[in-house]
């Protein structure tokens, strides 16, 4: 008797081919609805909910089914392309195939590997940013009463603990302190620990607001920028245009009942939400 | 030699059972050191190569397609006959005997038939043990509808394919042997001859289509399944590649050949366009429970139709003709398959055919249309007076039950049959003639059976609708299973049938001379350019109607172009690589010499009874004029190096359980 | 009409290939695909050349047997019906048409247009069919009422008939419109019910070793399938087999 193979069989590449993309599909939603914060919401909103993404140990917990789901997705994927090339080693000299299919599903693995490219993009223009490198913190002005001795040059930066932690340019050096607290040191670019100690005090918002900003406005690239960001978009609903309902087929959901719902709900998805992406930069370059 | 039917002693009604209970058996350590050659992968036959497997026996099956699945039995469509009686109308075993028996016009054989009747049952509970999804009812139960030539509703069905779902049951069965390795499968391979050592049949030369290599096998008993030689006429409803030569080679190597100028003429085939046809279409004998056949009353309407300047809609209801429903009331357009051939025939001949060679009838559903839609707005208390909607309601109905035939005939002729009549002609279809087999399906050759169509079966001069493949699947699955293992029961012992035996030297020699001739023929003609030629003389001088004159005509011309054929055929390629021009000369070679022999069967059959019609055997309404006194046999030929030379051995009719009455459906 | 063919011939298994133009007259709308290739064998033959070979046999669209791709098109531009059913009404005068074989690595070329679909049936020697002996000894067959509407559906399944035109079709070659009309069959039929956890392993595990692509869900395959096989069975046979894998 056959050994069934979930993970090597033809169909059970397919179920993971699902899965893995239904939950990228769901990771768009959530993904979607931080972003229109950009829109919608304050930069410190924003940028909180940034923070919040890179710290919540649930979130933490999801992000890691999502880097594994992408990947999964991505390898998977390409091995069915592979196979699949190889099961017809001579091809049509003509082909008609339009007579009976759509293009994106046909090209899938093209366009799944321009949404890989852009993925790759994405990640290091922000995600790497966000984690890695040095960013500036999120700081605003503030009405500062001025102690003695001190230049009124100040502002106010954002912490995870709700106050606000105030930074001087004193004769170009920069003294973090609070008004309780006293003076801060700084570490990681980002915590601030009660001087001379190990008492972390808080911790300031990266102003990741602030990147997306410049990155879509940058004099030079930002127009670049903003069309490579649509035009992936525009990718992403293609993928999305076949993969959402394709998705519940590959699960076996195939009902004459309710097809119309699903193929419905996925040519929504798959319009809506890279629409509403697709609207940020244009939004950030043109409007903001 | 004598012909001995074998036919066990006792009543009618017992006389399989009795049999079966004394045949001798073979133990299932010792049927696997026998091998069965089948040849063919239809009904019989596939049904057969599963069942023998299934019993232990070391089967070898072989057809010409690429898998068994493609037999011709597939493209059966209405249905297949059973005794079950579950429409509680008054069928049993004996009705079903009795129909069969009739309906062949009285030129079959008793007991055959009666066991034929008997085992109807259990292929019904067979085929839907096996998966088949024959049609059923809300109930959950399985459904029944009613056929030519019977009046209760016996046959079961699948749609319009029947015969595909039933062969698919069988190939099913196969495959699960071919699975377990007690079937060895060898697709794509034609058999062109059988092997005779010391009386018996041991094996056959087989040439594999794909390499063009001549192949021998052994076996200790050889099953031709083969199916029928309809393309003796070159245009038929059989397959392209549909043919004699199993039946044939067997044939010329001692088995009589009975009865071959039986052949079916289907009324209702979609008619013929022009010469360049190459296959003609069925239209289920189920249509003509709901459509009414009928051509112009007026010759002038019928010339005015054919130029195209009249429609078949123009035509009030007076002027129309429902020949069938006219000449014999009590079946109307459900009388046998023989009867409306004729009868459409006669009304063509007369010059009232519709289309442009005047060769189709109309088959109308318009009145069904009506009925139907009539009775919905009545069970839907709608208006039945508003005709647009009866029409509309009608149609669905018509469209629900022969919803695929519509669409079949629609895509071949490109006319809607909803709003247009369709047009139908009598076409080639069956062969209730074929190799003379004992009541054990066993040739005048030992150890050589010959099951389904390719035997002279159990139809008489002519087959009921929906007995095909009753008589197929009880051959190959209830049948030949018994009483081969009577035969095989003394070749326990026997031992592997060597191939390098002198037998199998010369069968070979044999095969690869005829193969070298066509090769190197360098003649100017293609195969098909005889076949053609073959099929026009069948067809107007052996076809629906024939005379002695005709029949002394055709046997002289089919010599004459069988001389002509080795002279001037044209095969091109090779003989050892994939050659389909080869394959269709091989078999049209014995096409010629059977086209001769059935001419002469049907010069020398002169009376008219069921398919087989002598124009100077009819009554003053033309009706068939059969001779019981002199012709109540069966007429079993002999080879003798020539068709010509046929010689005739009789097999009387002995009818103690039905008395033969003039057949009518009037 | 006159039409020119661009028709595929390659001499054997191990030939190269290559398409070949061939210039036709005298075709009429009412002849079959078919025999207008007849025409052009008849030609060829009377003038001492190899005829080109294309398999075919009922010429009334059961058996399964023709195949070809026409013009891009499995079974050529129209619907539902195979090759043999495809009348030259569908095209006009002065038309070029490409004649191409099923292509497929689980197919390989025999001859010019001929492709051996012998993956087919191993497939179903692994599983598709019901394990019961052929004695006919079995329970009467009215014992077993079947609800109407799944066997409706067993049969609408089970009217495939193997010609190859959806694996062909597929951008990947996969032959799941195949596998899973006769997994649903079964599956959906008491009878078959007994023994669906192994058939749909086996049928399956059969088909990946054959060398067929994967199922992308084009619908490719129904569109193109002369008998209009739902992929809904393919779905069907997607949950058979999970069902059957965590079992």
């Amino acid at each position: 008797m056959a050994k069934s193979a979930l993970l090597k069989s033809s169909i059970g590449k397919k179920y993971w081919m699902a899965l893995t993309g239904l939950f990228l599909c769901l990771f768009l939603v959530g993904h979607l609805a931080g972003n229109l914060q950009l829109i919608f919401g304050t930069d410190l909103q924003f940028n909180q909910y940034a923070y919040f993404m890179t710290s919540n140990p649930a979130v933490k917990i999801l992000s890691y089914v999502t880097y594994f789901s992408i990947l999964f997705h991505a390898v998977d994927g390409i091995m069915l392309t592979i196979q699949n090339k190889k099961a017809r080693p001579i091809g049509y000299v003509k082909n008609n195939a339009a007579s009976n299919s759509t293009w994106q599903s046909r090209n899938m693995a093209v366009l799944g590997t321009l949404l890989l490219v852009f993925i790759a993009t994405h990640m290091v223009n922000f995600w790497a940013k966000m984690h890695f490198s040095h960013m500036p913190l999120q700081q605003q002005e503030v009405n500062f009463q001025p102690m003695p001795g001190m230049d009124l040059k100040a502002q106010g930066i954002n912490t995870t603990t709700g106050g606000m932690v105030y930074k001087i340019d004193q004769e170009g050096k920069e003294i973090y302190f609070d008004k309780v607290e006293g003076e801060l040191d700084v570490r990681n670019n980002k915590e601030f620990y009660t001087k001379g100690t190990d008492i972390k005090f808080a911790e300031g918002y990266k102003d990741l607001y602030k990147i997306t900003i410049e990155f879509f406005k940058d004099p030079t690239y930002g127009l670049v920028f903003t069309i490579f960001y649509v035009f992936s978009m525009v990718v992403l609903a293609f993928h999305l245009m076949h993969g959402f309902a394709s998705a519940f087929q590959s699960l076996g959901a195939n009902n004459p009942k309710y097809n119309g719902l699903i193929n419905g709900l996925g040519k929504f998805f798959a319009i809506v939400v890279p629409l509403l992406f697709a609207i940020i930069p244009i939004y950030i370059h043109f409007i903001k | 030699m004598a012909l001995d039917n074998k036919i066990p002693q006792g009543s009618i009604s017992s006389k399989w059972t009795d049999y079966k209970d004394h045949i001798k058996l073979v133990n299932p350590a010792n049927k696997r050191n026998i091998d069965v050659i089948i040849v063919g992968t239809g009904l019989a036959g596939g049904s057969a190569a599963a069942t023998l497997a299934e019993l232990g026996y070391s089967v070898k099956a072989f057809c010409y397609q690429d898998s068994p699945r493609r037999a011709h039995s597939i493209a059966a469509q209405g249905g297949i006959n059973a005794a079950k009686n579950y429409a509680g109308d008054g069928d049993s075993i004996y009705r079903l005997f009795y129909d069969t028996v009739k309906g062949g016009d009285y030129r079959a054989r008793e007991a055959n038939v009666h066991r034929l009747a008997e085992v109807s049952v259990n292929i019904i509970d067979q085929c839907v043990a096996q998966g088949v999804p024959l049609a059923r009812e809300y109930g959950g139960l399985l459904d029944n509808r009613s056929f030519g030539g019977t009046q209760v509703s016996r046959t079961f069905y699948a749609k319009g394919q029947t015969g595909q779902q039933l062969l698919l049951g069988a190939y099913s069965a196969m495959n699960r042997q071919i699975g377990r390795g007690k079937i060895k499968m060898y697709n794509r391979h034609e058999m062109l001859d059988l092997v005779i050592v010391n009386g018996k049949a041991r094996g056959i030369i087989a040439r594999n289509l794909v390499t063009g290599e001549i192949e021998r096998h052994s076996a200790h008993a050889v099953v031709i399944a083969t199916g029928g030689y309809g393309n003796v006429f070159f245009l038929s409803t059989n397959a392209m590649g549909s043919n004699v030569t199993a039946a044939w080679k067997a044939h010329k190597r001692g088995a009589y050949f009975a009865n071959p100028c039986y052949t079916q003429i289907h009324p209702t085939c979609i008619p013929v366009t022009g010469d360049h046809q190459s296959k003609l279409t069925l239209m289920s004998e189920s249509l003509r429970n709901d459509g009414r056949i009928w051509v112009p009353k007026k010759l002038e309407d019928a010339q005015a139709i054919r130029e195209g300047k009249k429609k078949p809609t123009d035509l009030a209801e007076e002027d129309r003709d429902y020949y069938l429903e006219r000449r014999y009331p009590s079946f109307g357009n459900l009388v046998p398959r023989d009867v409306a051939s004729r009868a459409a025939k006669e009304r063509c001949d007369a010059g009232f055919g519709v289309n442009a060679t005047g060769e189709a009838v109309y088959l109308d559903f318009a009145a069904a249309i009506d009925r139907y839609g009539k009775e919905q707005a009545r069970i839907h208390h709608l208006d039945e007076n508003d005709s647009k909607l009866v029409y509309d309601l009608g149609q669905k109905v018509v469209e629900n039950k022969y919803g695929n035939l519509f669409q079949m005939y629609y895509k071949i002729v490109d006319e809607d049959p909803y709003k247009t009549p369709m047009m139908i002609y009598p076409a080639v279809h069956y062969t209730m003639g074929g190799v003379w087999v004992d009541y054990n399906l066993m040739t005048t050759v030992e150890g050589c059976y010959c099951i389904g169509e390719a035997n002279f079966s159990d139809h008489g001069a002519n087959r009921l609708g929906a007995s095909a493949l009753m008589q197929g699947l009880a051959d190959g699955y209830f049948v030949l299973p018994y009483t081969i293992g009577d035969y095989l029961a003394d070749d326990i012992r026997t031992g592997k049938i060597s191939t390098d035996l002198p037998e199998f030297v010369e069968a070979e020699n044999n095969v690869r001379s005829m193969i070298d001739h066509f090769m190197n023929n360098k003649g100017t003609h293609s195969v098909d350019y005889f076949h053609k030629k073959l099929g026009k003389i069948m067809w107007n001088k052996v076809g629906m109607a024939r005379n002695e004159q005709g029949l002394n005509e055709a046997m002289d011309e089919i010599a004459a172009l069988r001389e002509d054929f080795y002279k001037n055929v044209r095969v091109s390629g090779t003989a050892d690589s994939f050659n389909q021009e080869l394959e269709k000369a091989l078999r049209v070679a014995d096409f010629l010499e059977l086209g001769e022999l059935f001419a002469k069967d049907a010069l020398q059959r002169e009376e008219s009874c069921g398919g087989h019609f002598r124009e100077e055997h009819q009554s003053e309404e033309g009706e068939a004029e059969r001779d019981d006194e002199n012709f109540s046999y069966v007429a079993a030929w002999e080879y003798k190096g020539n068709p010509r030379e046929a010689v005739l051995h009789k097999e009387p009719l002995v009818y103690e359980n039905i008395k033969m009455v003039t057949r009518s459906y009037k | 009409m006159n039409l020119t063919l661009k028709i595929w011939r390659q001499k054997n298994a191990k030939d190269k290939g290559q398409m070949v133009d061939y210039k036709i007259g005298g075709i009429e709308p009412d002849m079959s695909f078919l025999e207008m290739l007849d025409v052009l064998n008849n030609e060829l033959v009377e003038k001492g050349d190899d005829p080109v070979a294309f398999d075919h046999d009922c010429r009334e669209g059961i058996c399964g047997m023709c195949s070809l791709f026409i013009n891009g098109e499995a079974h050529g531009p129209d619907r539902g019906i195979t090759t043999c059913q495809l009348h030259m009404r569908k095209f006009k005068d002065g038309d070029t048409i490409y004649i191409e074989p099923f292509r497929a690595k689980a197919f390989p070329v025999i001859k010019d247009l001929v492709v051996d679909r012998g993956s087919f049936d191993r497939i179903q020697h692994a599983g598709g069919f019901v394990s019961v002996n052929t004695s006919g000894n079995t329970q009467d067959a009215n014992a077993l009422p079947i609800r109407k509407d799944n066997a409706d559906k067993a049969f609408d399944a089970a009217t495939c008939i193997g010609c190859g035109a959806c694996v062909a079709t597929c951008k990947n070659s996969s032959a799941m419109l195949f596998v899973s009309a006769k997994v649903s069959q079964f599956a959906l039929l008491p009878q078959g019910r007994v023994e669906a956890t192994e058939r749909v392993l086996n049928m399956v595990e059969a088909m990946d070793n054959e060398g067929f692509g994967n199922c992308t869900n084009t619908g490719a395959c129904e569109v193109e399938c002369p008998k209009g096989i739902s992929l809904e069975n393919i779905a069907r046979m997607n949950r058979e087999y999970f069902a059957a894998s965590v079992k």
